[in-house]
């Protein structure tokens, strides 16, 4: 259904609907939040990595002047052993309680072990640390290689491997084990000329948003509970309370604020329960902020990992079989993105080969949470690496080689699905004809990069209104928290099909009981998701205007033709009305008009890039420095390009960090040792060039406009592009993230 | 606790006073006190730049300035930027540059902003990133940030 | 929080005195970037902030070609890189006043609190060494001076006794083709702590051909900032050499006691007190050679 056309709307760049509000600090976010007789809470968090809880002692807390209650794990609702389903993958419900507050054991330095509210943030600190806790010290285990020695530490003594359909019979810290299958492995492998098997690691990284976690609740004497909060799901934060406050639904509504950024990091819930329940204690309402600590050590990064690969190739560079095992670290609890990592790991070839098994390993960290395509960046860092060893040792250009295997539409994936229409292709001849890639590069220690990434997008649930007022603007009503311009995105998709400007749309992001279900901003899918539900809100409306014209004129509603914002009669009649007319009409002609729709679109097409980096190599301290950055994306189509190159830049960017300096650094104790902005070190505006975003245009079949999903895959390629870039400048292959100077400076035999 | 400070200085041009504990910082003042919540708190020891200020004519990290250390002196914050009808040339280059996402970080980026083109009008693209490296942003990759500073430079 | 008093001293003797009478638990709040984190942070309990800023003295910032820079205690950094005669004297402690935070820290952070913070990493001492650099204190008892080579003792620990502040430090005026260089490495480009930082300064001959004498100060690599005595001893009267240089980067290397830490290996700093070394000594030698 998706052909290129020409849109008055769409591909163009409007001032986003919520920039005022942004710009002149007047948009309200979580943490700005306000509401009279408000308390404040703080979070005790468990100064060690893994330790049994004997005792815990509030009494000295709850007696410090100021202090209006003390929550700890005793204050939740049973936790029962059974699964719940929870936006993203079932969660276990104990471990899901046990993660907002330590029960029996605490498993990683920073976990919640008791919350206070008092009537000001420094009073509610101080009661904190009249807390008495005694643990009883446990090993702590940090590595996945290590969790999986037969004498490692146990996180869970109640949990046992799950593999392959089978359950293990003793405690284990690997959750589970899968295996996708494609074609005859070995067959591949003895068709091949080459074979190139690598190892990898990468470290823990952070989503690094800016905006610290937040909670405001409130619990009235009728039992609603309402909680003003940052999320990316306002939905899914509610279902999650309901789980772990073992609440109604009904009664719990939830108010999303403006969000200052989550990347996959603010799906899960950490505060807001937590304000909840002392919300509850005291009869006020509770407002509960962490600080950049707090974030960093008792929110999901995402995980390091250990990754192998294997490629075979013939001579002529058609990869013949790939294999893999990904061993992914889940933090505390099960539930690791590995496998979306299986999902991406080859997924730019078409390999006719393959077998993939994947791993989800406990260890004493933080639970882990998605981050921008959780898993893909890790796998592909070991592949887009191998892929470019495989390419420089048949003496193959690195995008020919691509260009050669890159999947297309039909081409089935290793995991099971057959593509559709896709534009991995189109990303490579973009980087190809770009003239990044034909300019010169032979200066001594630079290097030129190149790798490639996929994410598979998702649709899940959205819903949407709009409500039609009498100046010929409309209201769009929808559940979708707008992280980065959604509002417009989303807008501008109800204009283009009324005929109206983007300005004339309205957006309003609501609270749970204004609106129908909507799933998390994640996934890519906001604007494919909840845009196609107001694609089809706007054909509700048209629908509904076509009848009151029709009633106007006195004709048949098949009669009525809407084009170009004008109604008009087809048949008989020659009458006409434009949109903004006959929306001062719709009183007369029976009452207002509301258009609805809610979706769970199936087609949300895969989104695919190439990047091209030039990097300088300071071979006498290890430091690398970006020198130019080209990022290539099928887009589908751009609803609002700078929003779509926003996208890319700063997913790039993100990748960078992960590439160069990110990572979590612990001591022997198990404990952070980096946990600030200072020493956990995302890149400044000084660290980089201009990123040059490179939108190509393969409509998605799937949506009507051709929309895909752009957020996440940007920050697949840059690792293995970077790592790729240095080996061009100074020939060393690096196998660990982050590739920081001191590892480099090793790397190169310098130290 | 310790006693109150009872503290006067102007604020966007405004005389305010308010009455503050010694360890509250300007940011929770601004915040908590005054509800001028433009001004975000993203890392609380200066690391960030969510928390940009302008006292006395300099940028400063507002987290790590004293309520109690303010009287008598002058600041500015996102709040004041704008005139009833118009909004500062950095505000209207950073919405035509789409040089935000979440926002969160922006007010910040815009009184960075600001205090650099006040001392320096035209300034490089390399002393754009130099100014604005203590702000930290994680939604944009800074391309459309640096751009947008770069353009509100040449509109004034 | 912890909960303290915030004192605005008005004078020097004031906040002496202040500082004598509540001991341990009074800090002086300069510029704050360290301190208030500090306290925030619970890594520094104190019962008293004396905010030394309204105090004449230690605002001082006068430079005079005969007799020197006398720079106030708590002059943000911004106010002496603004200063172009000061840039052009100490070119080695700009370098530090321009990289230490960002921006809107060196608003408020100045190289007086740099060094009374003591910390290994500050970017100020370096340079301030090898400029030769003395402290102006004043206490119950009177006025000392010493040097800052001597001023820091260990991590976060100073010379300064009970009720002694630092007033105003002190720069002599810099020698006929003479220059000074501060760098430090990091990871990123700005707002990093020195994973090692190396100061040098030098005085060159009339031809700029030889060394006439040279200092070199090293950041990160021990309990305190060092002066490498011995480094800085090679190069005098010598001519400029890749080989002289690297002789006096390996001496420098040989007086490194670094630990590893979040921010670098033990190793890699003592690699990188070399490269820095050589760095700073050339980037020295270059501004003398780039001086007309």
């Amino acid at each position: 259904m998706a052909e290129k056309k020409e849109y008055k709307v769409i591909g163009t760049r409007p001032i986003r609907h919520d920039g005022v509000d942004k710009v002149t600090g007047r948009a309200i976010y979580g943490g700005d939040f306000q509401i009279t007789g408000l308390l404040h809470g703080r979070v005790l968090r468990s100064p060690h990595a893994h330790a049994r809880i004997v005792s815990i002692d509030t009494s000295r807390a709850e007696a410090h002047p100021g202090v209006k209650g003390v929550v700890t794990a005793q204050d939740l609702p049973t936790a029962a052993d059974k699964m719940a389903d929870l936006g993203e993958g079932a969660v276990n419900l104990k471990y899901l309680c046990d993660n907002i507050l330590a029960s029996d054991k605490a498993l990683y330095k920073g976990h919640a072990i008791a919350a206070v509210a008092a009537t000001n943030p420094h009073i509610a600190e101080e009661a904190c640390e009249l807390i008495e806790v005694e643990y009883e010290l446990l090993p702590p285990v940090l590595e996945v290689r290590q969790a999986m020695e037969p004498d490692a530490p146990i996180l869970h003594d109640n949990l046992r491997t799950s593999s392959l359909g089978e359950t293990g019979d003793k405690p284990s810290n690997v959750a589970s084990h899968f295996q996708h299958k494609k074609g005859d492995i070995d067959k591949g492998f003895d068709e091949a000329d080459i074979i190139i098997e690598r190892e990898f690691v990468t470290g823990t990284v952070h989503q690094g948003y800016i905006e610290p976690h937040n909670a405001t609740a409130l619990y009235n004497p009728d039992g609603q509970l309402t909680v003003w909060c940052s999320t990316q799901g306002a939905f899914t934060v509610r279902e999650q309370l309901a789980e772990i406050l073992q609440y109604p639904i009904s009664k719990i509504k939830v108010v999303p604020l403006e969000i200052g950024g989550g990347f996959g990091g603010k799906i899960n819930v950490y505060v807001k329960p937590l304000a909840a329940l002392l919300a509850k204690k005291t009869g006020k309402p509770v407002k509960v902020l962490m600080n950049r600590a707090d974030v960093f050590e008792g929110t999901g990064p995402t995980p390091a990992s250990y990754i192998t690969i294997k490629m075979g190739a013939t001579n002529d560079g058609k990869i013949t079989a790939a294999q893999t095992s990904l061993f992914f670290e889940a933090g505390a609890y099960p539930g690791s993105p590995v496998g979306a990592g299986a999902m991406c790991v080859f997924a730019p070839y078409n390999i006719e080969n393959a077998q993939i098994d994947g791993y989800d390993i406990v260890v004493n960290k933080p639970k882990t949470a998605p981050y921008r395509a959780p898993g893909a960046t890790n796998a592909a860092f070991g592949t887009e690496t191998v892929v470019d060893e495989i390419a420089e040792k048949l003496n193959i250009d690195p995008l020919e080689i691509r260009l050669m295997n890159g999947a297309k539409e039909g081409d089935r994936r290793a995991d099971g699905p057959v593509y559709p229409r896709i534009g991995f292709i189109e990303t490579l001849e973009a980087a190809k004809e770009h003239p990044h890639y034909g300019s010169p590069n032979g200066k001594k220690y630079h290097g030129r990069g190149i790798a490639s990434g996929f994410w598979f997008n998702i649709g899940l649930e959205s819903s949407v209104t709009i409500n039609v007022n009498p100046d010929g603007t409309v209201n769009l009503v929808e559940g979708s928290t707008d992280i980065g311009g959604t509002r417009a995105s989303i807008a501008m998709q109800a204009a283009e099909v009324l005929g109206i400007s983007a300005e004339s749309v309205n957006p309003t992001v609501v609270d749970t009981n204004s609106i129908g279900y909507t799933a998390v901003t994640g996934g890519s899918r906001t604007t494919y998701a909840t845009g196609y539900a107001a694609y089809e809100a706007a054909q509700d409306v048209v629908k509904q205007m076509k009848e009151r014209a029709a009633k106007l004129w006195d004709v048949d509603e098949d009669n009525i033709q809407f084009a170009d914002g004008e109604f008009s009669s087809i048949n008989g009649k020659e009458e006409q009305i434009s949109f903004k007319d006959l929306s001062a009409r719709l009183g007369e002609t029976g009452g207002p008009v509301i258009g609805r729709a809610t979706m769970n679109p199936a087609g949300a097409g895969g989104a695919f890039a190439t990047h091209v980096v030039d990097v300088e190599v300071d071979v006498d301290t290890g430091k690398v420095e970006i020198l130019r950055y080209t990022a290539t994306q099928d887009a589908g189509k751009a609803i609002h390009p700078s929003y779509v190159e926003g996208q890319i830049q700063g997913g790039v960017v993100q990748g960078i960090g992960w590439a160069l300096n990110e990572e979590y650094i612990y001591n022997d104790d198990g404990a952070m040792t980096n946990a600030s902005f200072l020493d956990y070190r995302m890149p400044t505006c000084l660290d980089l060039p201009m990123i040059d975003a490179v939108i190509v245009e393969v409509p998605n079949p799937g949506h009507p406009y051709g929309v895909r999903g752009v957020g996440e895959v940007p920050i697949i390629p840059p690792p293995a592009a970077i790592a790729n870039a240095i080996y061009d400048a100074v020939g060393i292959r690096m196998t660990e993230l982050p590739m920081s100077p001191d590892r480099l400076l090793k790397a190169m035999g310098k130290i | 606790m310790a006693r109150k400070s009872h503290v006067q200085t102007t604020i966007n041009g405004e005389t305010v006073e308010f009455l503050c504990e010694p360890r509250q910082s300007l940011l929770e003042v601004l915040r908590d006190e005054l509800h001028l919540t433009g001004a975000k708190e993203g890392c609380n020891n200066g690391n960030c730049g969510a928390c940009s200020v302008i006292l006395d004519g300099r940028l400063v990290n507002s987290c790590l300035v004293l309520g109690a250390e303010i009287d008598g002196k002058s600041v500015e914050t996102i709040e004041g930027l704008a005139d009833p009808e118009k909004l500062h040339p950095i505000q209207d280059a950073f919405l035509e540059n789409a040089a935000l996402q979440c926002g969160i970080c922006t007010p910040g980026f815009i009184m960075s902003a600001k205090a650099l083109l006040d001392k320096n009008p035209n300034p490089t693209e390399h002393e754009v990133r130099y100014w604005l490296a203590g702000n930290l942003c994680r939604c944009t990759g800074y391309d459309k940030i640096v751009r947008a500073v770069l353009d509100a430079a040449s509109a004034t | 929080m912890q909960a303290f008093e915030y004192i605005d001293a008005k004078t020097v003797s004031e906040a002496v005195a202040l500082l004598d009478e509540k001991g341990d638990k009074a800090r002086i709040l300069a510029g704050g970037t360290d301190l208030i984190v500090q306290a925030r942070e619970g890594r520094r309990e104190l019962d008293w902030m004396i905010d030394i800023k309204s105090i004449p003295d230690v605002n001082v910032l006068d430079f005079d070609s005969d007799t020197g820079l006398t720079l106030g205690a708590a002059v943000p950094c911004y106010k002496i890189y603004a200063d172009d005669a000061i840039c052009n004297a100490y070119p080695g402690l700009v370098d530090a006043t321009k990289i230490i935070g960002g921006t809107a820290i060196q608003g408020r952070a100045g190289v007086g609190g740099n060094l009374c913070n003591a910390s290994p990493a500050a970017d100020c001492i370096p340079p301030l060494i090898v400029l030769n650099a003395t402290c102006a204190i004043v206490g119950p008892n009177g006025q000392r001076e010493i040097s800052v080579e001597d001023f820091c003792t260990g991590p976060g620990q100073t010379a300064l006794g009970q009720g002694e502040i630092l007033v105003s430090l002190k720069i002599p005026t810099p020698q006929q083709n003479s220059s000074s260089y501060y760098l430090r490495f990091i990871p990123r480009n700005e707002m990093d702590i020195a994973v090692v930082g190396a100061g040098a300064s030098v005085v060159l001959d009339a031809d700029k051909q030889r060394i006439v004498s040279a200092r070199i100060a090293l950041g990160a690599v021990a309990p305190t900032p060092l002066f490498a005595g011995e480094a800085s001893a090679l190069l005098t009267d010598k001519e400029i050499s890749d080989d002289a240089i690297d002789e006096a980067a390996q001496a420098a290397q040989a007086i490194a006691r670094p630990i590893s830490d979040m921010r670098g290996t033990a190793e890699q700093r003592t690699h990188l007190v070399g490269v820095l070394t050589r760095r700073a000594l050339n980037g020295a030698i270059q501004r003398v050679k780039d001086t007309a």
